[in-house]
């Protein structure tokens, strides 16, 4: 909910479009709900699209799963908007995001990001490290309470019952298989 | 204490097979046709004679919720909402259902849309839950194979889809959980009317627990009066705790209710660090639930009616501890920091508010809070509280009064002398 509208960009940056097999991934998401609500499926077109344009939704992808809901791009986009995990803009190749609730604040997580912001070589939180390869969040509770202190990878694999020590590890791991470009 | 063979989680810590396979060894779907044979009336008596409540948060009374929908099922089909969004900081069991036995959880959903004639169910999950949102797509894949989802599942045609939210706590509160599973902002409801009555696209629609809806199978299996004899008469059962924070060994916990806090601490997460004797406080149910000093935690058992007897209520069964070492005011600061980020907006309490709230902690804890600005913080809680459209408000509101109420004067004691004593006139 905190994105700013600065955030996002009105200009259509690039063409875009689902590859034939996001396109039956998406197909598929549709078809989960009863035919007439084909809106329903704007959550998971938004990941689709987000996933092929490499971690981001720029304008022209929301308008594309507009177009393909048969939305209006306002009601998408306010869609995007709305969720925290939809990015609008791109971030560094891996987004490292350390929890900050109480739970894991408790058990260190304050230690979790200066240990990763170090690694990543970066000062700010949402810096993109000078390599281009990481930037370190916070966020609140990722539901891992009790393997706390944790962080999450690219929004999706979480690192838990961290150590300063096995955090900066972990950034200096992605780094180099950014490097590896993997 | 809960013995091995009454737990209903059997794996709870993912040690075992959460597979088909390793369900149907742990007694999940072997019997489900036999299950839900007596029908829909049937069902619901038994459930209503558990006496289960709702492990979401609110602890409402689960069978009389799911006789609320329409006894017949009109030109509207009737809809069961899964919740499984688990967002409330402190929680952190239905991750565990979910990726450790994921059939538990479509069993009940099947066993609960019979109660409540239920063609299909919609499973929704937190964005944040990767891999058990993987093992929850594949669980529903064996299931289908198997005959157990689908047009052959036991009992007639039923089948569940999952929607994957994308970072919203409010979408846990059923109403914005429904608009968003309509594919718009997740932004709460007026009630009334209510889900039973105008729910998902405007058709009847229950919302439930992961929790809630696992267990029903097995209180089924085993009878009304074996679940019934866990727990304590209205808290009946049992209930997966979430241990975390200043503990020897944070862990998830299936016990019966009423189990008291310091065995549940001492027997499964090895205890408060430092001892007993180092508790400072914790909060019981998840962070919207007030925290409660050591004095009230000696004799404290963990059920709904003795946590809400101390102005503060079981919730999700999440509980955070405090010792000594840790600074009360934060705890609660990065709570109001939550509820801040959080807020859906649409009421101007809640939405004013959160921001408020968290500028006056932030002035508190870093000893900058000035005369009268702990009784400010006071007021804009009362103010939120009971003037929202959703629960959001009172559980941004309930941990600043839990800690004004209980630790007062540690507040303050941070406020700065007034050194800006105005002139009289
Ligand atoms: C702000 C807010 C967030 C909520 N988040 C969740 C959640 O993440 N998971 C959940 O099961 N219930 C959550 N609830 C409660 C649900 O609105 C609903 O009461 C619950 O899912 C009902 O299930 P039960 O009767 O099985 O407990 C939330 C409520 C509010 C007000
Ligand atoms: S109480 Fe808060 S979260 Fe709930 S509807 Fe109002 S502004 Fe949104
Ligand atoms: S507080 Fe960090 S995962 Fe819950």
């Amino acid at each position: 909910m905190s994105e700013s509208a600065s955030t996002w960009s009105p200009v259509v940056e690039k063409d875009f479009a689902f590859t034939d097999e996001m396109r039956a991934r998406a197909d598929a998401a549709v078809k989960r709900y009863p035919p007439e609500r084909k809106q329903s499926a704007v959550l998971w077109l938004l990941w689709l699209a987000q996933e092929q344009n490499g971690g981001w939704l720029s304008t022209a992808a929301i308008h594309h799963v507009a177009g393909f809901l048969g939305m209006a791009p306002i009601r998408v986009h306010e869609v995007a908007r709305f969720y925290t995990m939809f990015r609008l803009k791109s971030k560094g190749a891996y987004c490292v995001q350390v929890c900050r609730t109480t739970s894991c604040w408790i058990r260190g997580a304050d230690k979790i990001t200066r240990a990763c912001l170090d690694a990543a070589g970066t000062t700010e939180l949402g810096e993109v490290s000078a390599d281009g390869a990481v930037s370190v969040e916070e966020v609140e509770c990722l539901g891992a309470c009790c393997d706390a202190p944790m962080l999450q990878i690219n929004d999706k694999e979480y690192r838990e019952r961290l150590t300063p020590e096995r955090a900066a590890e972990i950034v200096r791991e992605l780094r180099q298989h950014a490097k590896d470009g993997k | 204490m809960l013995a091995d063979s009454d737990r209903v989680f059997r794996n709870l810590n993912g040690a075992d097979d959460w597979r088909l396979k390793g369900a149907r060894d742990r007694g999940t779907w072997i019997n489900t046709a036999e299950l839900v044979k007596d029908g829909r009336e049937a069902i619901l008596e038994r459930v209503k004679a558990s006496e289960l409540r709702g492990r979401g948060g609110a602890g409402f009374p689960t069978g009389l919720k799911w006789s609320f929908m329409p006894k017949e099922v009109g030109d509207r089909p009737h809809y069961l909402v899964v919740n499984a969004d688990e967002s409330e900081p402190g929680s952190c069991k239905d991750r565990e259902i979910l990726r450790n036995d994921p059939h538990m959880l479509l069993e009940g959903s099947l066993v609960a849309a019979r109660a409540m004639g239920v063609a299909r169910a919609y499973i929704y999950i937190r964005g944040e839950y990767w891999e058990p949102l993987e093992r929850l797509d594949a669980a529903i894949s064996e299931a289908r194979d198997a005959g157990l989802l689908g047009d052959d599942a036991p009992g007639g045609a039923f089948d569940v889809e999952v929607t994957r939210g994308a970072g919203a706590y409010i979408c846990g509160e059923e109403t914005a959980m429904l608009e968003s599973l309509e594919g718009k902002k997740g932004l709460p409801r007026l009630k009334p009317p209510f889900p039973a009555g105008v729910g998902l696209w405007g058709c009847p629609t229950t919302v439930n627990n992961v929790e809630t809806l696992a267990v029903v199978p097995t209180i089924l299996r085993r009878g009304v009066e074996w679940w019934r004899g866990l727990g304590l008469p209205k808290n009946t059962g049992t209930k997966i705790y979430s241990l975390s924070g200043s503990v020897e060994r944070p862990c998830n916990v299936e016990e019966e209710l009423g189990v008291p806090l310091r065995d549940l601490l001492e027997k499964y997460a090895g205890g408060v660090c430092g001892g007993w004797e180092n508790l400072q406080a914790i909060v019981p149910g998840g962070s919207s639930m007030p925290m409660l000093p050591k004095s009230v935690c000696d004799d404290l058992t963990m059920d709904f009616d003795t946590l809400a007897s101390h102005r503060s209520g079981l919730g999700t069964g999440g509980v955070i501890v405090m010792d000594n070492s840790v600074d009360v005011i934060e705890a609660v600061r990065r709570f109001s920091h939550f509820y801040m980020h959080e807020s859906c907006g649409q009421c101007t309490p809640c939405r004013e508010g959160c921001g408020w709230i968290y500028r006056v902690l932030s002035r508190l804890a870093a000893g900058e809070g000035e005369g009268d600005e702990v009784d400010l913080l006071w007021t804009i809680t009362k103010q939120i509280e009971g003037h929202t459209i959703c629960a959001f408000g009172e559980a941004a509101a309930w941990p600043v009064q839990g800690l004004l109420r209980h630790f007062r004067g540690e507040v303050e004691s941070r406020v700065k002398e007034v050194t800006d004593v105005k002139e009289v006139a």
